[in-house]
């Protein structure tokens, strides 16, 4: 069986092994968590070091049919793209163990949830069926739902509760709408993303039909990654939501609906993809400009990363809609380094919350003084979030600027303002407003994480930041042939594009590369 | 005619008669026990059916004129019955304490039922399909009924009587409009002149209040009204072979009726089927949400699934009627496990309460686990049966967008409907483990083939739902037989 399996498996056993345990064996419980996740972290690092950055096909495939009479198999397997999602994913998954040390009622079915929303996570990012793709997905999702509902904190969790389910499944159903769509569409009788890819590559789906399409994934699986204007579940969502859960969710589920735009709706409707992206790159101005604007205003720690996550997903956006090399590469690097970054972020506010009982700035102050640990890596988020160059984001933006520059010069220099100046106003202001000036009288039993246990999340999480900041092309040279492939395809229908009338055909003509 | 075609409905009748002639025999304080025998008989007729009973060469078989024919469809849909009738009379043998006489003939009903059942899964006639639904429409206005001294069980005997006798009197009217004019009774024959009847307006009259006495089966909009009443009403196993077998029953012959009698005009009704699949969906889910009564929310839910199988039918195309096949082989398992635990918990309980379920973790981990399996498989969540009988039944749907626009609002309006849904069954996993002070905590204790029917509904749920494969083949073989 090949690695990405057990990756998948381990959290997805221990799930079901946890099941028959009985309640009252409180440390199993936990143990199992970080036991399972760490397997599966440390196997991730094993297959992102084994990884053949010059082998232009996926690897550590595993494949079995499923539902041949439908064309299903479960198929995993990385290439460039995915095998940094499934490594981001395994280590935010087992941070997010560690630092479920806060939950204690019912944490028999708290590690289940927890557990099985991780496998669901990794399977979605290592299929490569698109009926397991959305499978493991929803098998994500639900627990989220759940956890958010049972363990969540505020008074309007119900109300977060209610909204976060009604817009996340609202976004998966209108995207598998799409995913259906498209399977039909293609016609061969397979869900296999890597055949579906070869074959509409030769036989695309006829313009009207991709126009149709595209915009259901495209908007689908944009609820999913809080695109403006249908953030407004993340804030309140994350706000409310268990520290674990916001963890694996902003930091990672959250990419799944990215991911799949490049994995699906890019190199099978490139067509579509003309038509529309530049639409999504007008969105990713409103979350990037927008979203970082309201941030400025929020007086409570957990809106403002809430907002700061989705603002940063515009770069993504951005990096996608500009359809070339550098863009899209520059936008997977934004999503592992934000997958990082926003685990960082709500462990911190976690952290904070469990101590003091509140995530309200103003009632903070010189906290530095008494939490000297969580103080310099909160510092240290808020300057990867910044974008300071040293940590991945900073790698990851500039790419994606680079990128975008080329196809929509104005919206970038509007987007650099935007994201750069004003993310740099709240992030260092809420530093100074936490972190420095008299130290409140309130606080004086605060206690820092000292413990290597507690330290180790947020160790674990910086040193990726770093290390991917300083040596970028660790993801970059694995990201560059695939995503090489799809700006070939994208750039093969441009060409190939069957002209309706003399003016469309006089209105692609300048745009083609000479 | 080959009398064998008919062994399964004579087993079943035979083993009818003799549970009514042993009851006149047997103790009072044995009779609960013939329950098992029932059930072990049928049990024989199912492995019977299973290993020695081959569908028979040349795809189709017929009996009585053609009245009666035996396919590979006729035969998903008669095992499909045995193994509902099989859990409701264990389900039966449970709440037999609350049945205050006549246990016996309780059971003999269900196996008369189940006779009709299987009558009504190889009709080929309308003579045929009327007598059949009458033998499942019949028993069943006793056994909605049948703890007389309750009047809520009563009152629903009453209304599920009275709507039921005003659907046959339409579909009687229909089969004669229908016989009037084309002189034919047999679908087979119905289907060679039907064709000349297209712009016939009492021809088609005539087929519509046929639909009208299929539809109040399956209880679709407009004809749903008796359902949440009746189901809320009625003794539990009844509800549970309500839900499952009659609307199975209404199903196979809509398909047949349909697809074999009229394929010719099924094909000109597309907006109708979308308009009724849709409001049922809608109707159903949305009068779910504010339901604090068990039975009646699941009364409610039913309608929804109804609107959801329509969706196969209205597909009009081979895959959705083999979606329909393994939505309704989900649905098997997943309501009669939650009807299993309603009935052991509710059995002494007024008012059937979601709250009655507060605390049914500690009471019986079992039981609670089942209840919320069963809700999320309803809700269509993978890796359940429910989520894989949906996605076929959406892929239908949506394979024939491109010639219909109808059917891409027809796949948004079920996605509404799926996602109103959650709402209400994460209500009833909330109150099972979730609620604070739960007033009983009783243990619940449950008999050991009854435990055994609560393990064959999870693993039905969950294997049908993680290994679809081989249903979804069997399903594509039986709906061959349909155009």
């Amino acid at each position: 069986m090949s690695t990405l399996t057990f990756i998948i498996g381990w959290p997805l056993l221990a799930a079901l092994v946890l099941v028959f345990v009985p309640r009252t064996f409180r440390p199993v419980m936990r143990g199992a968590a970080i036991l399972a996740t760490f397997f599966s972290a440390a196997l991730a690092v094993k297959m992102f070091l084994q990884f053949q950055t010059a082998a232009p096909d996926y690897q550590f495939v595993e494949q079995h049919p499923w539902v041949s009479a439908l064309g299903i198999s479960y198929h995993v397997g990385v290439d460039g793209i995915n095998v940094g999602l499934v490594l981001m994913g395994a280590i935010v998954a087992f941070a997010a163990a560690c630092v479920s040390w806060e939950i204690k009622d019912r944490e028999k079915e708290f590690y289940i949830l927890l557990l099985v929303m991780t496998g669901g996570i990794l399977g979605a990012f290592a299929s490569l069926d698109l009926f397991f793709f959305y499978f493991f997905h929803e098998l994500a999702l639900v627990p989220t739902f759940i956890m958010i509902g049972v363990w969540g904190r505020g008074e309007r969790k119900n109300y977060a509760t209610f909204q976060i389910t009604l817009y996340l499944s609202i976004g998966a159903l209108i995207a598998l709408i799409g995913l259906i769509a498209l399977y039909l569409g293609a016609g061969i009788n397979s869900f296999d993303i890597p055949e579906l890819t070869r074959h509409l590559a030769q036989n695309p789906i006829d313009e009207g039909k991709q126009r149709f399409i595209f915009p259901l994934l495209l908007f689908g699986f944009g609820i999913l990654v809080s695109l403006w204007p249908f953030h407004t579940w993340a804030p309140l969502g994350y706000g409310s939501a268990p520290t674990a859960t916001a963890m694996l969710h902003a930091g990672v589920l959250k990419k799944f609906g990215l991911y799949a735009l490049i994995r699906v709706a890019l190199p099978m409707l490139p067509v579509g993809a003309h038509k529309l992206m530049p639409l999504a790159a007008w969105l990713a101005i409103g979350n990037l400009v927008y979203c970082s604007w309201v941030a400025m205003r929020q007086k409570e720690f957990s809106w403002l990363a809430g907002y700061s996550s989705v603002a940063h997903m515009g770069f993504v956006f951005l990096g996608l809609a500009a359809l070339n090399l550098i863009g899209i590469t520059g936008a997977v690097v934004v999503m592992i380094a934000h997958g990082f970054l926003a685990a960082l972020t709500f462990g911190l506010a976690g952290y904070l919350y469990q101590y003091t009982g509140t995530l309200r700035i103003g009632q903070f102050g010189g906290l530095l003084r008494r939490l000297p640990f969580i103080g310099t890596v909160l510092i240290m988020a808020a300057f990867a979030g910044c974008g300071l160059p040293g940590f991945a984001n900073f790698a990851g933006e500039v790419t994606v600027f680079f990128g975008a520059w080329k196809a929509f010069p104005a919206l970038t220099v509007f987007a650099c303002w935007g994201a750069l100046i004003i993310g740099a106003v709240y992030l260092l202001r809420a530093v100074r407003n936490i972190l420095h000036g008299p130290a409140s009288e309130k606080w004086s039993s605060l206690v820092d994480a000292t413990n290597p246990w507690r330290k180790a999340p947020f160790v674990i999480l910086v040193t990726c930041l770093i290390i991917f900041g300083c040596f970028p092309r660790l993801l970059t040279d694995k990201i560059k042939p695939r995503a090489q492939e799809i700006v070939d395809a994208l750039n093969s229908s441009r060409e190939t594009v069957p002209a309706k009338s003399p003016v469309i055909q006089a209105a692609i003509k300048p745009s083609k590369p000479e | 005619m080959n009398p064998l075609l008919l062994t399964h409905e004579f087993l079943i009748i035979g083993l009818g008669l003799g549970i009514l002639l042993a009851d006149l025999w047997i103790a009072p304080a044995n009779k609960r026990k013939l329950g098992y025998v029932a059930a072990i008989g049928v049990g024989v007729v199912l492995l019977y059916s299973l290993f020695r009973f081959n569908a028979p060469p040349g795809d189709q078989a017929y009996a009585f004129g053609k009245m009666y024919v035996l396919d590979g469809f006729a035969l998903f849909f008669k095992r499909f019955f045995l193994v509902s009738a099989l859990i409701v009379l264990l389900m039966s043998v449970e709440f037999a304490d609350c049945i205050e006489t006549g246990i016996a003939e309780y059971y003999a009903l269900i196996l008369f039922a189940l006779a009709g059942m299987l009558f009504a899964s190889s009709a080929n006639d309308f003579a045929l399909l009327f007598v059949s639904l009458e033998l499942i429409t019949v028993t069943f206005y006793v056994l909605t009924s049948f703890q007389r001294a309750q009047r809520r069980s009563l009152e629903a005997g009453v209304k599920y009587l009275i709507i039921g006798a005003l659907s046959t009197c339409f579909t009687v009217f229909g089969i004669a409009l229908v016989y009037g004019i084309a002189g034919k009774m047999n679908f087979g024959d119905l289907a060679l002149v039907a064709p000349m009847h297209h712009y016939n307006q009492v021809f088609l009259c005539g087929l519509l209040l046929v639909m009208v006495g299929l539809g109040f089966k399956i209880a679709a909009f407009p004809f749903q009204i008796w359902a949440p009443d009746v189901y809320q009403g009625a003794p539990a196993p009844t509800t549970a072979f309500l839900a499952v077998g009659s609307k199975a029953a209404g199903f196979v012959l809509l398909l047949r009726v349909l697809f074999t009698a009229v394929p010719s005009i099924t094909g000109r009704w597309s907006n109708l089927l979308i308009v009724v699949s849709a409001v049922t969906i809608l109707y159903g889910n949305l009068c779910a949400l504010p339901q604090r009564n068990l039975k009646r929310l699941l009364g409610y839910s039913s309608i929804a699934h109804a609107g959801y199988m329509l969706l196969g039918v209205a597909a009009l195309n081979q895959a959705g009627k083999s979606a329909i096949l393994y939505y309704l082989s989900g649905y098997l398992f997943t309501v009669l496990g939650a009807f299993t635990v309603i009935c052991l918990v509710m059995r002494h309980v007024e008012g059937e309460d979601i709250g009655a379920l507060a605390g049914l973790n500690q009471r019986s981990p079992l039981l609670a686990a089942t209840m919320s399996i069963a809700m999320v498989s309803l809700a269509g969540i993978p890796p359940l049966a429910g989520f894989f009988g949906k996605f076929l039944l959406l892929k239908s749907v949506i394979e024939q967008a491109p010639a219909h626009p109808g059917y891409y609002y027809l796949a948004f309006v079920a996605l509404a409907g799926v996602i109103i849904s959650l709402y209400y069954y994460f209500g009833v996993i909330r109150t099972i483990y979730w609620s604070e002070n739960p007033s009983d905590l009783a243990p619940i204790q449950a008999s050991r083939l009854t435990r055994i029917s609560i393990y064959a509904c999870v693993i039905g749920m969950f294997f049908i739902g993680l290994f679809p494969g081989p249903l979804v083949n069997l399903a594509n073989a039986a709906v061959k037989m349909l155009h």
